[in-house]
């Protein structure tokens, strides 16, 4: 297959997959065979993108025929096939259990089209070689997302959309302003060649300065400390799909694109800058964990955890070795795959018990056990206990940070570790171990006579909570080629010059 | 030229945020408008102003004249606008459905998301 | 609010506009004009119809839904590069074709007029599909 038809994939299937469910606007039933061989499609074209990247080096192709840095370039180096494939497996996971608990409503009003039309804008982010054309991904991905907290209208969703909208419009009028002030800079805004340009300016403070401001865009859209507030107050108020969907591809689209600027482009006063990424790193981790251990519901207390792991993706960008960077990349990865499967999980035990409150909760482990050892397996990942892909990836980044002493952020790691495990353990205990509170009182707890059997609807929302939890125990036991893509993925994008010369060629 | 369309910026900039942190959403939006297009003015002035020469190839050339403005960022900046105005008119509509469902424009009646407890 | 003027003025200007809308989508082959600015020309007529009379008449006088027309505008300005895919180039790599026609001189047709109609059934769609929503109620 040609390399351009191999990076335009990603982006033109999600178009082509939402195009075709908008045609078939009427008919349910359609959209959702659609959106799931979609979504597959997806999942395939990332495989083929990432296996091709690894055997062939960073794939080009120039959208239009024009060539850098004057058209718009997409560029699939090893990190952002990775995230394609990520982005695959997630899409198909989530729009398999959409077809179990999306409720008729939303689906007759485009959840589908939404969908991959989102997924479209994740694509386009990860894949895009220009700093505009990233901005208008963002958009599109923006919108969508917008419209998929909204959709359904209810009380709670609107109030958590409008502080989701009007925060992550601020960060994206922040970064246009920083696009065009870095346009006045450098001339460019092709990331090759900007990363080029920006190496002999004569000011690298000018440099910085708009770097700082990327960050704070790419910050909020990351949800990083002290810009994460609207995350815990609008990703818990739409459907249990959706939420996992946006909880594990959107502010992923953040990090990339800060790891993207600040190893390619704002590479020249690291001292300085990537001294402030750790100082927030570690912030975000400890402020998310504290957030999450005083929660209650389900939902809101997996937000938070988002915003404390959102902390450990940081450490090994704010580090720059490669070791931590891959750390963190593994990161990345593993928090999209647990994260996800603890939202899908719980959206099962609220079908059981029709409640995400832990109080309510209970029983959980008495009358379905599979359940519960399904969840199991994904909070032990999340809080980094061995075998599971949870430990390898801190293990990693642990490595990583001692190696170049950086003794206060694998504290506030560890600790950060300890109380995310309390936490896992706390909806452990109150939801699946203890009894619930009807329980309690004598009778039978709801939800004991749910799942009869091998039903279709069965299938759909089980499926993926078993390739999940199977890919986070899979991650843990083979880390070791896991470990070693990763470095070579964190080597490649350590040193700028070959994602410069793959884009912009042999020219001077 | 330039200091005017900077003082411009800023004030844009700083009307926008004030009218952010006002409570009722209406003002919100509007903010949220302000603070776009003055973005898209600073892409326009951070490129350069070159007034009254369009970067126009006579034929038979293969360069217009020097000096000429440059035309990239008056892409950027209408591929912003029309972003801009897909985005406005979402928030419209979302501005309009959270006024009928919750029944009030204040902000601060709108915190049920947030709270610790439940 | 039904104003006999508006009303009858519309029914003569929906069509001059509509018209309009296409002169400029086609003039923006070489020229100023284009699908984006054809398409809002023609999304004002039909907001201007809803105005004077009303959105259930409009929607008829669409045909099909807001929804309908930008997956048909989505398709065809994304399927326009796919087929320079197919020839072995990048994506939204537009293909020319020359022909001459006897009597009417030489025109060119490329993928780039199925990428800009494209574009303005999005646009109609899209502004219609806000306009009547909000409209509505």
């Amino acid at each position: 297959m040609s390399h351009d038809l191999l990076v335009a994939l990603p982006i033109v299937i999600p178009l082509a997959t939402g195009v075709i469910a908008l045609l078939f606007y009427d008919s349910r039933d359609s959209q959702r065979v659609i959106s799931v061989i979609g979504s597959a499609a997806l999942l395939l074209a990332g495989i083929a993108l990432l296996m091709t990247a690894r055997a062939d080096g960073i794939l080009v192709t120039e959208m239009g025929g024009w060539p850098p840095p004057f058209g718009i370039n997409f560029v699939a180096d090893l990190f952002s096939s990775l995230m394609v494939l990520m982005t695959g497996l997630i899409a198909f996971t989530v729009s398999v259990y959409s077809l179990a608990t999306m409720d008729p409503r939303r689906e007759s009003f485009g959840y589908y089209p939404l969908f991959h039309i989102l997924l479209m804008g994740i694509t386009g982010s990860f894949l895009t070689g220009d700093m505009f054309n990233l901005f208008v991904w963002f958009e599109v991905m923006l919108i969508s997302s917008f419209v998929l907290i909204a959709l359904g209208g209810e009380r709670p969703q609107l109030e958590g959309a409008i502080k989701y909208v009007a925060l992550n419009l601020i960060s994206s009028a922040i970064l246009l302003g920083a696009i065009g002030l870095l346009y006045g800079l450098a001339g460019t805004l092709n990331m090759a060649d900007l990363g080029m340009k920006l190496q002999d300016v004569d000011e690298p403070w000018l440099v910085t300065t708009v770097g700082m401001l990327f960050l704070v865009s790419f910050g909020i859209k990351a949800a990083v400390f002290p810009m994460f507030f609207w995350l815990p107050a609008s990703y818990h108020t739409p459907p249990i799909a959706v939420t996992a969907l946006i909880a594990a591809l959107l502010s992923k689209v953040g990090i990339y694109a800060l790891v993207r600027a600040f190893t390619l482009i704002f590479t020249q006063e690291t001292s300085y800058t990537h001294q402030i990424l750790l100082v927030v790193a570690g912030l975000t981790m400890i402020t998310g964990v504290l957030g999450a251990v005083a929660q209650y519901e389900v939902r809101k207390l997996l937000s938070f955890h988002i915003i404390s792991q959102i902390g450990y993706m940081l450490v090994g960008l704010a580090i720059l070795s490669p070791l931590a960077l891959a750390g963190s990349i593994f990161y990345i990865i593993h928090n999209m795959v647990t994260k996800t499967n603890l939202f899908l999980i719980s959206g099962v035990a609220f079908r059981l018990q029709g409640t995400y409150e832990l109080k309510k909760l209970g029983s959980l482990y008495r009358y379905h056990p599979w359940v519960s050892s399904l969840f199991f397996v994904s909070a032990m990942a999340l809080a980094g206990m061995p075998p599971f892909s949870g430990f390898f990836a801190k293990l990693t980044l642990v490595r990583g940070s001692l190696e170049l002493e950086h003794y206060a952020i694998v504290a506030v790691a560890l600790l950060t570790s300890l109380l995310t495990l309390f936490s896992m353990t706390k909806i452990w205990t109150e939801g699946y171990w203890t009894p619930s509170p009807a329980e309690e009182e004598g009778k039978l707890p709801p939800g004991v006579d749910e799942f009869p059997g091998w039903t279709r609807n069965m299938v759909a929302m089980f499926l993926p909570i078993i390739i999940l939890a199977s890919l986070s125990v899979g991650m843990g036991i083979l880390a070791q080629p896991v470990i070693s893509l990763l470095v070579e993925t964190a080597e490649q994008l350590l040193d700028p010059s070959l994602y410069i010369e793959s884009v912009i060629g042999d020219e001077p | 030229m330039e200091t005017l369309m900077a003082i411009l910026i800023g004030c844009l900039f700083a009307s926008g945020i004030y009218l952010m942190l006002r409570r009722s959403i209406v003002k919100l939006a509007i903010g949220l408008v302000l603070l776009s297009q003055s973005a898209n003015l600073l892409i326009f002035t951070a490129a350069g102003l070159t007034r009254g020469n369009p970067p126009l190839v006579s034929a038979g050339e293969s360069m217009p004249p020097l000096p000429y403005a440059d035309p990239l960022p008056q892409a950027l900046v209408l591929t912003a606008i029309v972003i801009g105005f897909g985005v406005l008119a979402f928030t419209l509509v979302l501005v309009k459905r959270v006024y009928q469902t919750v029944g009030t424009d204040d902000l601060d009646e709108m915190r049920s998301t947030d709270g610790f407890k439940d | 609010m039904k104003s006999l003027i508006l009303q009858t003025a519309t029914r003569s200007l929906v069509a001059v506009l509509l018209l309009f809308s296409i002169f400029l989508l086609l003039r923006g082959h070489d020229e100023p004009g284009g699908g984006f600015i054809g398409g809002l020309v023609a999304a004002a007529a039909f907001a201007l119809y809803a105005i004077a009379f009303d959105v259930a008449s409009t929607r008829r006088m669409l045909g099909m839904r807001p929804q309908m027309m930008i997956a048909i505008g989505l398709a065809m300005a994304g399927g326009s590069g796919v087929i320079s895919l197919l020839a072995s180039r990048p994506y939204l790599e537009h293909l020319w074709y020359h022909t001459d026609i006897p009597g009417f001189g030489e025109i060119h047709l490329g993928t780039f007029l199925l990428f800009d109609i494209g574009v303005f059934l999005v646009v109609i769609g899209v502004t219609l599909l806000v306009i009547l929503t909000l409209s509505e109620e």
